[in-house]
């Protein structure tokens, strides 16, 4: 059987998610089975970038326009700089032939590696399923995070 | 060395080097040797590491001028 590995992404920035998904493709190249659960922040990893968030009530219209989410749209966690420090960063990756975070989710799909959703901040944002990209395996909640990670060589949190 | 397939990542950083590796070797039949051209300096360590955890050998990694010439065998 193989070795799992799990990866809890808390956190919606850039940079953090690339390492996210280095380690979740490394791993898979290695032959293990990776899930990468995203919560709170990380949620607008996954989000779709097309379209705006609906949801109901003033307080989550509010959070799901500022904190609207989406691959293209997250920030670096250090010298994001309006932008400007993201823009110069995506150039030296380019410079050096890294994959883009775009292009790492597809790798990591076609390597196996699941995604889920947690429904619990769902909930409370007033996120609904249509908000999230196809390529999400499934939704749910604390309990299948840990019934993978109890059987996980390697639980990270990021 | 001799080997059965040639795969170019020259060029490339972690983790495209070992993605790439991974999916060159199911190409190959077990006993056949792949040679896996990386200038990135982590493949050094990388390469071995990989190989122990995925249970292929690792018959040797040539440098020179600042590039590695790395061979694995696949074992299964």
């Amino acid at each position: 059987m193989p070795e799992k590995v799990t990866l809890v992404v808390f956190s919606g920035e850039l940079d953090k998610a690339l390492a996210a998904f280095n380690i979740a493709i490394g791993a898979a190249s290695m032959g293990m089975e990776v899930s990468m659960f995203f919560t709170f922040w990380g949620l607008n990893i996954i989000k779709r970038n097309e379209g705006s968030i609906e949801s109901r009530g003033m307080m989550r219209k509010m959070l799901n326009f500022m904190n609207r989410g989406g691959s293209k749209r997250l920030p670096l966690s250090k010298f994001h700089m309006l932008g400007l420090g993201k823009w110069m960063m995506g150039k030296l990756m380019r410079n050096v032939k890294s994959p883009s975070l775009k292009e790492m989710m597809a790798l990591a799909k076609e390597s196996g590696v699941k995604f889920i959703a947690c429904t619990t901040t769902m909930g409370m944002m007033g996120i609904s399923r249509e908000a999230f990209i196809p390529e999400v395996d499934s939704f749910a909640g604390v309990a299948t995070y840990l019934a993978e990670a109890k059987e996980g060589r390697v639980n990270l949190f990021i | 060395m001799k080997a059965d397939a040639t795969l170019d990542c020259i060029g490339l950083y972690c983790p495209m080097p070992i993605y790439h590796t991974a999916n060159k070797l199911k190409e190959l039949e077990p006993g056949q040797v792949l040679e896996v051209l990386a200038d990135d300096e982590g493949i050094k360590v990388d390469a071995p590491a990989w190989c122990r955890a995925t249970g292929n050998e690792l018959l040797g990694i040539e440098e020179e001028a600042g590039s590695y010439k790395v061979y694995i065998k696949k074992t299964k």
